[in-house]
């Protein structure tokens, strides 16, 4: 009797210590998937074509769909049926954190994977390379970065390119005279409105501010690259084989051929929900990221240059 | 969460240290680059400049405006006086202090084109010291008629013009009552300059949004810029307090003391 009892207790402790062992070498983010049914995905509300609201609480864009195709493949890797997605709109400000303290489970923005980001969250491999361009009016005259000298550019507050301008004019001796819009709109007025000579922003923005204005055509992207940096997809730092789980999903995606398809979906055809086109070539910087999967961030692309 | 404070010694271009954090802001060393201290003071600066010039258009245009508006009904022009009063108090006072910037930053300089070449802190200057201004004007009006109505009709009974009675009987009385309100709006334009990042003055907050992108420091950038505000309106507040005591004529003006206990 005693010893039965022994022996039962014994196969409880084993059993607990095999189910504790087992949730710690499982994925939290996939456990809470699996037990709940549901995965909150961090989305940006205006960040055309990458990711954006078309109203009515509904999100899509580029990265939004490459993040519901993954959701899908995680979905059947965990053999569930049915797998709800909560979207949860990010700003550049909240971004981090959210995904820090575990509100969002997986965002897909346009957030710039960098060393400094590194240290808090994981990102998954790139799928879309920033090249950070000049928009100015067409009528202009001006090609390159060198004829900005002494004239007023424009860019937006808290973001990358403003410290990329300093860095410029220290590098080259020049001087730029900075205006600063709140948000990409804004900087875009002031080029519109004649504040401006140019507007310094990731190309993606830039084409999509250029498609969406009065005239499209009385703006054009132009000059040199002026700086490289891989955008992706951001999931939780301390869950490496979630993080697998999306990766493996990305390269089947690639591996299927989707991705130009992708592409020419969210750059190149009208989108909804004005059906406007952005516009933006494939570049050969995003064409290498699909054919060499890594998770490099931008300080390896500034080396490369 | 550990608080890492030495992100203010750090280069603004590179994220290096610097070698003279607190050296360079006070002039004693030039750093190669500057720091992010160094751009923090800067931002500071702009804050008291926008602030600082728009509280002297609020005070000139808001006691104008206050005193306009109790005139005494004695003919057409005073009548006209009391109505172009009203109406810039209640047009300014009515529309929230972000969208009189941007009227006046995007708008207004599109139909009235010298406005284009002015730096955009003095539209933004302008535009809080109209919207303070309105403010002002009340509490002058409140002050003003705070004043027995005998004071008025001595005024009058002694000869003085109106603008005489202003001069010399109401407004020393009058100015001196409102001081407290006054404190309060001033302090309260300090804090509103915040608006002016949005028409790109690189003050306190367009740094702070800047500063915690590059950084990725957001909560000692913004407690370093929160005690900065929070110290300048304290500043007004204390030369306010200074103002009134130096100002005070005792028995004569209600105050907080114990004299109006007769």
């Amino acid at each position: 009797m005693k010893s039965k009892k022994f022996s039962r207790n014994c196969l409880v402790a084993a059993a607990l210590m095999l189910g504790a062992m087992n949730s710690n070498a499982a994925s939290p983010t996939m456990d809470k998937i699996k037990s709940t049914g549901a995965v909150t995905m961090g989305v940006r509300e205006s960040s055309i074509p990458m990711s954006y609201t078309t109203g009515d609480s509904r999100f899509d864009g580029y990265h939004v769909e490459v993040c519901r195709m993954i959701l899908a493949d995680i979905k059947d890797k965990l053999g569930m049926s049915t797998l709800r997605i909560n979207y949860q709109p990010v700003t550049s400000q909240n971004r981090v954190p959210l995904v820090q303290n575990g509100t969002v489970d997986i965002e897909c923005g346009t957030t710039t994977n960098n060393a400094a980001r590194a240290k808090d969250v994981g990102f998954a491999n790139t799928l879309y390379v920033e090249e950070v361009r000049i928009a100015v009016k067409a009528n202009s005259g001006i090609n390159s970065i060198s004829q900005l000298a002494g004239k007023k550019v424009a860019t937006t507050t808290g973001t990358t390119s403003v410290q990329l301008l300093r860095k410029h004019e220290k590098a080259n001796g020049v001087n730029f005279d900075e205006v600063f819009g709140k948000d990409h709109a804004d900087s875009f007025l002031l080029l519109e409105s004649g504040r401006a000579d140019a507007f310094v922003m990731d190309g993606s923005i830039l084409a999509g501010n250029i498609a969406n204005a009065k005239n499209p055509k009385d703006f054009k992207i132009v000059g040199e690259v002026l700086s490289t940096e891989p955008i992706a997809i951001m999931v939780p730092k301390n869950d490496p084989e979630f993080k697998a789980a999306v990766n493996a999903a990305i390269a089947k995606i690639v591996a299927n051929g989707k991705m130009p398809a992708l592409w020419d979906k969210w750059f190149l055809k009208p989108i909804p929900p004005k059906n406007i086109v952005v516009g933006l070539e494939l570049s050969p910087a995003t064409k290498n990221a699909w054919a060499n999967p890594n998770d490099k961030p931008a300080e390896d692309y500034q080396q490369k240059k | 969460m550990a608080l890492d404070f030495g992100v203010f010694c750090k280069n603004t271009l590179d994220g290096e240290v610097v070698d003279h954090c607190f050296s360079a802001v006070f002039g004693l060393a030039q750093n190669s680059d500057p720091s992010y201290l160094d751009w923090l003071m800067k931002a500071w600066g702009w804050t008291l400049a926008v602030a600082g010039l728009g509280l002297t258009i609020a005070l000139i245009l808001g006691a104008v405006m206050g005193t306009l508006r109790t005139l005494p009904d004695n003919g057409s022009l005073s009548r006209w006086l009391v109505r172009l009063s009203t109406v810039w108090v209640e047009l300014f006072r009515n529309i929230p202090i972000l969208v009189q910037v941007f009227i006046w930053y995007h708008v207004i300089p599109a139909f009235i084109l010298p406005l284009k070449s002015l730096p955009s802190y003095w539209l933004v200057s302008i535009a809080l010291g109209f919207f303070t201004s309105a403010r002002i004007a009340e509490q002058i009006r409140a002050g003003i008629q705070a004043l027995p109505s005998g004071q008025r009709a001595a005024a009058t009974a002694l000869g003085f013009t109106t603008a005489q009675s202003y001069r010399y009987v109401i407004l020393p009385m009058a100015l001196r009552i409102v001081i407290p309100p006054l404190t309060s709006e001033s302090m309260n334009l300090i804090k509103n300059s915040s608006v002016a990042f949005a028409v790109s003055v690189p003050e306190l907050t367009l740094f702070a949004m800047q500063a915690q992108e590059e950084t990725s420091h957001g909560v000692e950038i913004y407690l370093a810029v929160t005690l900065l505000y929070a110290l300048s309106a304290f500043a007004v507040n204390r030369v306010m307090a200074q103002i009134e005591k130096r100002t005070r004529i005792p028995g004569f003006i209600v105050s907080n003391d114990a004299s109006l206990a007769h």
